[in-house]
């Protein structure tokens, strides 16, 4: 599954013309949009954790967060690498540069809300509202270049009138994302492993699952 | 296109190189921690079971 996703990532690159500044898009964008996705899927965790009380909910949002701060962070650097020779400048304070920096910080909030309380439902639930709260930046980003004029190009894929690629150039950009959201879900299951283990350490079940594993 | 236009990338080879590694360099290090934190939970209960039942099994014996 994963080998499938990083063919697409690899072969990517190979097949393109012209080879220019703008190919940092392909690593930008999947970044760009990811620290979107993943934030949504955070609030989306935390509100069915909150109205059904279901736990691995908790631990969906919670594991979510490193990873949508890796990638905001990602989308940020090689915004800013990319900025620097088209725009001149590394960092300018416009709408979306700023508003994509809110999520940045956003993620780092959630994840020191949750490690603030000893108490684990407490702090889940303080983490479960902040990231429910925060979700409104979503839509700041996404608009934030229609709404404010900005050195930062408007939307490429979900424009008007479909997409203002050429499909050569736009069929990479689609594989890297899905390279990125199959990324993402692995990582994802990994590190929810991990924190189910160890939160239920002390229920039967892990016992027996990680005893049978082992004798294997 | 030759091997050395495709790293010279235009005269932009710095810019997208850094950002390529950047990122998937990024990419492998979420995947390296996450991948041993997950083994080494593992590992830790698995001994905590062990020393756990061995504690009962003392137990029980000089019951």
């Amino acid at each position: 599954m994963i080998s499938g996703a990083y063919l697409g990532l690899f072969q990517a690159p190979a097949d393109y013309q012209q080879g220019d500044s703008f190919r940092i898009i392909y690593v930008h964008v999947p970044a760009a949009w990811l620290s979107l996705m993943v934030y949504v899927i955070m609030a989306v965790a935390a509100a069915i954790g909150m109205i059904w009380r279901m736990k691995m909910a908790f631990v969906v949002a919670i594991c979510s967060a490193p990873l949508g701060a890796v990638f905001t962070a990602l989308a940020l650097i090689t915004g800013a690498i990319w900025g620097k020779p088209i725009w001149g400048t590394w960092w300018t304070w416009d709408a979306r540069l700023t508003s994509e920096l809110i999520l940045f910080f956003l993620y780092f909030g959630v994840m020191a809300t949750y490690h603030a309380f000893d108490d684990r439902k407490t702090a889940e639930k303080a983490m479960a509202m902040l990231c429910i709260v925060g979700v409104v930046i979503v839509p700041i980003i996404h608009y934030s270049v229609e709404w404010w004029s900005s050195l930062h190009q408007g939307a490429t894929i979900f424009a008007e009138g479909g997409p203002r690629m050429p499909a050569d150039m736009l069929t990479p950009l689609l594989l890297m994302i899905g390279g990125f959201m199959f990324f993402y879900g692995y990582a994802l299951f990994i590190t929810c492993q991990t924190m189910v283990l160890k939160n239920e350490r002390k229920s039967r079940w892990v016992r027996e699952v990680i005893s049978r594993n082992h004798s294997r | 296109m030759n091997w050395s236009e495709f790293f010279h990338m235009g005269g932009y080879a710095f810019h997208v190189w850094t950002s390529w590694a950047l990122s998937m360099l990024s990419l492998l290090v979420i995947l390296i921690v996450a991948k041993r934190s997950n083994a080494k939970i593992k590992s830790e209960l698995l001994r905590q079971y062990k020393r756990e039942d061995r504690q009962a099994q003392q137990s029980s014996a000089v019951d």
